[in-house]
């Protein structure tokens, strides 16, 4: 092999390149990015960097000699927008191709938009560091802000906003925040603590429309006829995979690039990070994980696999792990928390809010969460059945 | 091999006790990576590797 192209500079598409150099991988290394940046990482995003904690350029995944070490030509600023797995070629920005040997798809997500509201100035959605920036210069001018989406993204903005001092706005579908996430017995906490810090939580609220003054938002309009004042929309709706471009490549497509068990997608293509779905030998099914320590795992396995003979292919089956912080709480999860699982608190207390709960389904442990027990948590990660069944 | 943690940088997700329990623990309150050992013997360095590797916060350095 002596040429592999990943196509996505951010965590998933860096560990890639990372993986193959370790591996003893010397041919050439050709990384492309649709932004002009050098790889970043994303939770900071709606955290650090937006609270202006973190200058954005702390949020940078590797400094540029680590980069150099690499021997990566990076071709940052210019889109993939086809691939041509039987000629082993991608073209980019619809005109110059590149020939490849072997291809790493790591192209992320898309945020979700609305319906409506997004042509008025004032409203933003948060996938990208330059978002962040155009989104925290906003938010510098104490505006009052509504986020719509109470899931992981939302949730930490929400956040982030009220530790700015701002008057904010919280709404969402759901019966509580993570809902979906975490189900809402611990959702329903996490709208306490949103509420404690003086957070205005709306929760079972559609949002039927938005209102403009000269361009600039105004209101969003709930369907309970309530109109919220807002200077500041942010819409944390979800993510769609960034697959568009495969669209005609007879690449298999549904909800992101289905992979085998290997993380392969085709001949000499796998895929890894938040584009990837793949069948998870524990589970029966197939999964999609938006989670940054996903990235990192999926990219070694995927890497790995590309280098190896289709024999020795590893199947990619992880434990999933994500966390979230917002105000001084940080959350953890170990394995699955679907809504529908009983829930039961097996160490600390939810009045301490210091607690480890686990998740069953079936009587099995699926999950386990931890709500500022980190340590305590990790003890927890062995009860989780082998085969959660999610 | 010696090994520096950037604390600051460090998210708590434990990943790294995961990988090599004998040189990581975390901190009770808020699950901060500690370094149980800054210069571990050679023969943990595959541990140490894979450890750093799986930081979601790329937090922790290691040189052999």
């Amino acid at each position: 092999m002596d040429h592999i192209v990943v196509v996505g500079a951010s965590a998933a598409g860096l560990t890639a390149a990372d993986t193959l150099r370790r591996e003893g991988f010397t041919g050439t290394l050709t990384m492309v990015g649709d932004e002009l940046r050098p790889p970043y990482d994303r939770p900071p995003l709606s955290k650090q960097v937006l609270a202006g904690e973190w200058e954005p350029h702390k949020a940078t995944l590797r400094q540029e000699s680590d980069v150099q070490r690499l021997r990566l030509q990076m071709v940052l600023g210019h889109r993939a927008t086809e691939v041509d797995p039987a000629a082993r070629a991608i073209t980019l920005d619809g005109r110059e191709r590149i020939g490849y040997d072997g291809l790493i798809v790591a192209t992320g997500l898309r945020p979700r938009h609305l319906p409506f509201g997004h042509d008025l100035a004032g409203v933003h959605v948060l996938r990208t560091l330059d978002d962040t920036l155009t989104l925290r210069a906003e938010l510098l001018g104490g505006p009052r802000v509504v986020v719509i989406g109470a899931g992981f993204l939302g949730s930490e903005i929400a956040a982030t906003a009220r530790g700015l001092g701002l008057d904010v706005t919280l709404v969402d579908v759901e019966t509580t925040p993570l809902a979906r996430q975490i189900g809402s017995d611990v959702g329903e906490l996490v709208a306490r603590t949103h509420r404690d810090h003086g957070v205005d939580v709306r929760m079972r609220r559609h949002v039927t429309g938005m209102t403009g003054q000269n361009g600039r938002v105004a209101a969003v309009v709930l369907d309970d006829g309530s109109r919220l004042a807002a200077d500041v929309v942010v819409v944390a709706i979800g993510s769609v995979p960034a697959t568009d471009w495969l669209t005609d490549s007879g690449i298999p497509l549904g909800d992101g690039v289905l992979c085998d068990p290997t993380c392969k997608a085709a001949p000499g293509v796998y895929a890894a990070g938040d584009v990837a779905n793949w069948p998870h030998p524990l589970v029966g099914g197939r999964i999609r994980l938006e989670q940054r320590t996903n990235a990192t795992l999926q990219a070694v396995t995927a890497a790995k696999n590309l280098l190896s003979d289709p024999d020795g292919a590893l199947p990619y089956a992880p434990m999933p792990f994500g966390w979230t912080d917002q105000y001084d709480t940080k959350i953890q999860i170990h394995g699955w928390c679907p809504p529908d699982a009983h829930v039961e608190v097996v160490d600390g207390d939810v009045r301490s809010r210091t607690f480890v709960a686990l998740y069953r389904t079936g009587g099995r442990v699926v999950g386990a969460l931890g709500w500022n027990s980190p340590r305590a948590l990790l003890r927890y990660r062995g009860h989780i059945a082998q085969h959660p069944g999610a | 091999m010696k090994i520096t943690i950037d604390e600051d940088k460090c998210v708590g997700a434990g990943q790294c006790v995961l990988a090599a329990a004998e040189v990581f623990d975390q901190r009770d309150e808020d699950g901060v990576v500690v370094l149980l050992d800054s210069a571990p013997p050679q023969e943990l360095l595959a541990d140490v590797e894979d450890a750093a590797a799986r930081c979601p916060a790329l937090a922790i350095e290691v040189e052999k």
